[in-house]
């Protein structure tokens, strides 16, 4: 049983270790801890940098985007940071205001104590500019940055029966929702002629007023406020203004625009903006070495950046450079500036501007749409000639908003009349011009445009592509895509696509396929000697593991079929982040007893294993060692189950509502039906794995229609629908065939199976090999339906050859008298792995973070992520 | 294969323990051995033994000894033993233990050979 090991021991340290100072514990001071610490992960114990966080608020840092939600009932927990995770991460925190800085000296006053610093970071984000007007500082009068604020505001508006913002941008708005919360009667003054003149035009202004009004919130655009009145006591009573009106309000927020907070980096003698901003170059160092700024207190390229994602980038580039400069890390990565387009929801409206959203590029012309009806303003600023979007402004509906930041980001010609970008769809109406630079990886931010250039200066591989735009190694779901686009890229240039499996094997998985089975090979040695060179690889062998399998149904521990199998397929479970397993039993259907329920919870807790219910409607249980496996699993198979195949290219779940036995809607029995399909597909191994649903009606709750295969019941029968996709880039499931009796459904999807298990390449999913294939859903519907091929005999005989041949790997594993030897986890003792470390949090215990350890770990980029 | 730790002096001699037999390890895979409390990935790979070390140094986890085995063509073309880690695929050479993704990653690696039927691995220090 893992035993917790979560208190880690100091480490001798025979030379002080590099001290980095940070100034400010908001958003962005706390991303840069994180930065830091990750990126310092490659460093050696003795050397890691001591970090040390100034934080002047009363609570370490939080979530201030979502600051009004601190009104919620029940509100949410804010905390970004917490004492213990820095405690843990071996930061210190000191509680104070930042006095002195010393660039000379490298030292930093605070609450009388003195620091040193070898790097230093201000991160002091800004404060709230207020205009100097009578009355601003009166009992009454606030300000809207911090969650001490917001206390001061619920506590004043306890006795208060109505308050006004001054300002109507994007903080004034939000600060008005939460006045409304809090249940006062509400006003918005603002400047200028409209709401939000930073971001929209006076239409898009308008259409936002109009619907502000509608939630009972008063609007006064155009309004020069001269002075807060105050009444006897001195405490606020309303707003008087320039053209002589007046508003009475008991509550005054205000909100007009803020200001950078470097008043201690100018007595410091670092270099500011003329209005302000610590200057940064591209590496987020200021004019002092070793001295950096982060955040909303930045100044970069002429720039201040309200905004917290460029704040996290700048955070990123700056521990990169703080590193580096500290002769700790590879050269820094640089901040290049960052776009200003945005997206938000405020009092319940969204609103999007992108791109030149006001139209002040010269000569650019407009098309808008302006719905009183639906309460929503769209604009496209397009260029002179029309042909490309430049940017535009969405109020009421952003629906469209990322297709159209691409399209205005990219320059992309237009290919239908801008019009029909902002109208609503009509049913079955226009659609999109695809979009021809894609995001393809989002971890690396890398475009398709970057991906074909490298294709075109000679990358040839995943590899290249990889090494040279960074694409596919964050998470690795981009995969897929990049190989797409090379081959895609390849044909376009003309030249010959290979599909080779890998450089063991001239031909694709579907060639090779055809070939074992035409030539009857049983094992590895045999189609490497035959058809193969070298030993093959961990591409190539599980490939050709599945195809034996596919094909014979064979326990894939024999012996000659050991070697070909991922350590998922060896050890019957799936591999976790510290090298312990998964163990996922098969549920069919989602359907289960109670008397199961427990079993499974007794069996956790015998081997204190970490539970969880997972997206496919069964239980994980993590955290197992390697050589408790078949004892965990002598349990489970005792209490009732099999082998859940979570671990194989195989089927995975078939997901079920509870249909006509218990809902109103349910037409049809969805849950037997899954429950008869999962058994019969189970153990099926496949280029990917395979995934399906069976809903009791249109309603859809078992999401059927986002599965490999997902059958939806109606009155006249089953609907089946093919080639869905959740995960990276989630489609529709396809309308095969309509009002199925269960036979018929069966062997169509019987066929539908065994076709796609022969002809799709390693690793594609049914929805990707259903796109590539020729002739699309009427040839498939041809092959398997009309037997256009007379294929269909064939394909029946295997999939009958399958569901007699089926038996439970685990139960095979226990009884075969080599799996005790082979789950050992040291091939010369009977200890147990102690390198692993163990965290206890809600109750159960996890693996431990890098910065949690004892020893420390390497976090790097991924090379696979084709799991 | 031999260690070199201390430049200034001739290469220290490996004391060498015997950890299993070869028939221990199925042809094509690899086992873990604990050698003086430390982790040691052994393979058996076309009739050759090969020792390094357990930990996958992208990820910081024990598992080098479960990955897949297999091959590669280096630069002059020759075919070069490798093995892939389990949990990211990173690959390495089994003989020199460099990291075929990653210039400047390797993979501890230790004397290793068979006499009479049973593995034996070396280490220095
Ligand atoms: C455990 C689970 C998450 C959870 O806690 O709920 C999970 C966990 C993993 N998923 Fe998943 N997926 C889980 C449900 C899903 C779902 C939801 C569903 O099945 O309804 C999806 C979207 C549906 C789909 O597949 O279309 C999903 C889409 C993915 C993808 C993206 C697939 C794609 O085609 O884009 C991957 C990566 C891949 O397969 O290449 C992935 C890969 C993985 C891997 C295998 C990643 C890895 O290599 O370690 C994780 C292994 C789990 C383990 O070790 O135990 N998982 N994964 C879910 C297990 C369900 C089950 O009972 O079997
Ligand atoms: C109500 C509201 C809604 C917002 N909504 C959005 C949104 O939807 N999207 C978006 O991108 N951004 C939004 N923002 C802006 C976003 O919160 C900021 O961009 C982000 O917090 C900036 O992070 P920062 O670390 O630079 O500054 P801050 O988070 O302000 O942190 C600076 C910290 O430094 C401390 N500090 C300053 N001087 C010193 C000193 N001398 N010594 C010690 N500590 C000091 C301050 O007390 C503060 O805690 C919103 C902001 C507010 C107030
Ligand atoms: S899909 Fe239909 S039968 Fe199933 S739960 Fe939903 S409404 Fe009920
Ligand atoms: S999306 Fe490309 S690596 Fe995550």
């Amino acid at each position: 049983m893992p035993q917790p090991q979560n208190q880690p021991t100091s480490l001798p340290t025979p030379t002080r270790p590099p001290q980095i100072v940070v100034i400010g514990n908001g958003m962005v001071g706390h991303r840069l801890v994180e930065q830091l610490q990750t990126q310092a992960g490659a460093v050696a114990p003795q050397q890691t940098p001591q970090i040390t966080v100034i934080c002047e608020e009363s609570r370490l840092a939080y979530d201030r985007v979502h600051l009004s939600s601190h009104f919620d009932d029940p509100a949410p927990d804010l905390a970004l940071a917490t004492a213990e995770g820095y405690e843990q991460g071996g930061v210190r925190v000191v509680y104070g205001q930042a006095e002195a800085v010393d660039t000379a000296q490298k030292t930093i006053q605070v609450n009388d104590q003195t620091l040193s610093y070898d790097a230093l970071v201000f991160a002091t984000g800004s404060f709230p500019f207020v205009p100097p007007i009578a009355g601003r500082d009166a009992p009454g009068c606030f300000v809207y940055r911090t969650l001490d604020d917001l206390e001061q505001i619920r506590d004043a508006a306890r006795n208060a029966r109505s308050g006004v913002v001054i300002g109507g941008g994007l903080l004034g708005l939000e600060a008005a929702g939460a006045l409304q919360k809090l249940g006062l009667t509400t006003h918005v003054v603002e400047f200028a002629p409209q709401l939000m003149p930073a971001q929209l035009d006076a239409e898009g202004g308008q259409t936002l007023r109009r619907t502000i009004e509608d939630m009972g919130i008063g609007v006064h655009v155009g309004k020069s406020t001269s002075e807060v009145t105050l009444d006897d006591s001195g405490r606020v009573s309303g707003l008087a203004f320039a053209d002589g009106s007046a508003l009475e309000a008991d509550l005054v927020v205000f909100s007009a625009g803020i200001r950078p907070r470097d008043d201690l980096a100018r007595a410091s003698g670092l270099a500011l903006g003329e209005r302000g901003g610590i200057v940064i170059d591209d590496t987020c160092q200021t004019s002092a070495p070793g001295v950096y700024a982060v955040g909303e207190c930045a100044l970069h390229g002429g720039r201040i950046y309200g905004l917290v994602a460029p704040g996290y980038s700048m955070a990123k580039v700056a521990a990169a450079s703080i590193l580096h400069g500290l002769g700790l890390g590879n050269a820094p990565a640089t901040f290049t500036g960052a776009d200003l387009s945005t997206k938000l929801k405020l009092l319940g409206v969204e609103v999007g501007s992108f791109g030149d959203a006001k139209g002040v590029t010269e000569g650019c012309r407009t098309v808008s749409l302006s719905d009183n009806v639906r309460g929503t303003y769209s604009k496209l600023v397009l260029s002179a000639d029309g042909l490309r979007m430049l940017g535009g402004l969405l109020v009421g509906d952003t629906a469209r908003y990322n297709d159209l930041l691409d399209l205005a980001l990219f320059g992309t010609p237009l290919t239908v009349p801008p019009e029909t970008l902002i109208v609503p769809p009509l049913p079955g109406g226009a659609v999109l011009p695809a979009i021809t630079n894609a995001l393809i990886c989002s971890c690396e931010n890398v475009r398709a445009d970057a991906v074909c250039n490298a294709i075109g200066e000679g990358a040839r591989d995943i590899k290249a592509l990889k090494s040279c735009t960074g694409a596919g190694t964050g998470c690795g779901g981009c995969v897929p895509s990049l190989h797409g686009l090379l081959q895609g890229e390849l044909r376009r240039l003309g030249e010959t696509v290979s599909n080779h499996l890998c450089e063991h094997f001239a031909y694709s998985r579907q060639e090779l396929f055809n070939l074992i089975r035409v030539r009857g090979h049983r094992a590895w040695d045999g189609v490497l000697a035959a058809h193969g060179s070298g030993l093959g690889c961990e591409v190539c062998k599980p490939a050709v593991g599945s195809v034996l399998a596919s094909l014979h149904n064979e326990y894939v521990l024999k012996p000659q079929h050991a070697p070909l199998q991922d350590t998922n397929d060896a050890f019957l479970a799936n591999i976790q982040k510290n090298g312990t397993y998964s163990v996922m039993p098969r549920v069919p259907g989602g359907e289960i007893t109670a008397d199961s329920l427990i079993a499974i919870g007794e069996v956790a807790r015998n081997f204190g294993m970490y539970c969880k219910i997972t997206g496919g409607q069964r239980i994980d249980l993590l955290g197992a060692q390697r050589d408790d496996l078949p004892a965990i699993w002598a349990e489970l198979i005792a209490a009732g189950f099999e082998s859940g195949h979570a671990y194989g290219k195989s089927l995975r779940t078939i997901k079920s509502c509870v249909g006509s036995t218990w809902c109103r809607y349910g037409v049809q029995d969805s849950t037997g039906l899954a429950i008869r399909l999962e058994l019969r597909y189970r153990g099926l191994r496949s280029p990917h794995k395979l995934k399906s649903g069976v809903s009791g009606c249109t309603r859809e709750c078992a999401e059927a229609r986002s599965k490999d295969f997902g059958i939806i019941a109606t009155e006249a029968g089953w609907n089946l629908y093919v080639g869905g996709n959740g995960g990276v880039t989630p489609r529709h499931a396809l309308l095969l065939a309509e009002g199925l009796d269960e036979q018929t459904l069966t062997r169509t999807i019987d066929r539908y199976l065994m076709f796609y298990v022969r002809t799709a390449d390693r690793l594609q999913r049914t929805s990707a090999w259903l796109e590539g294939l020729e002739g699309g859903l009427d040839y498939l519907r041809a092959v398997i339906m009309d037997d256009s091929l007379g294929l269909c005999a064939d394909l029946d005989a295997a999939m009958d050859q399958h569901v007699g041949s089926y038996e439970d790997e685990w139960a095979a594993a226990l009884a075969d008298p080599a799996t005790p030897a082979r789950f050992r986890t040291f091939v010369n003792a009977d200890t147990r792995d102690t390198g692993l470390q163990w965290v206890e949090e809600r109750g159960q215990l996890r693996p431990a973070f890098a910065h949690e350890m004892t020893q420390g770990l390497t976090p790097l980029p991924m090379a696979g992520g084709d799991d | 294969m031999t260690l070199n730790l201390n430049p200034h002096s001739s290469p220290p001699l490996p004391s060498w323990q015997r950890v299993c037999s070869l028939a221990d390890i199925l042809p094509g895979l690899g086992v873990c051995a604990l050698v003086d409390g430390r982790q040691i990935a052994v393979f058996h790979v076309a009739g050759q033994v090969y020792a390094v070390s357990n930990r996958d140094p992208f990820t910081g986890a024990d598992v080098i000894s479960r990955g897949l085995t297999g091959s590669y063509r280096d630069r002059e073309a020759k075919e070069r033993p490798k093995v892939a880690s389990p949990l990211l695929k990173h690959a390495f050479d089994l003989e020199t233990g460099q990291s075929l993704d990653h210039a400047d990653m390797t993979l501890p690696t230790y004397p290793a050979r068979v006499q009479e039927g049973e593995v034996w691995i070396g280490l220095v220090d």
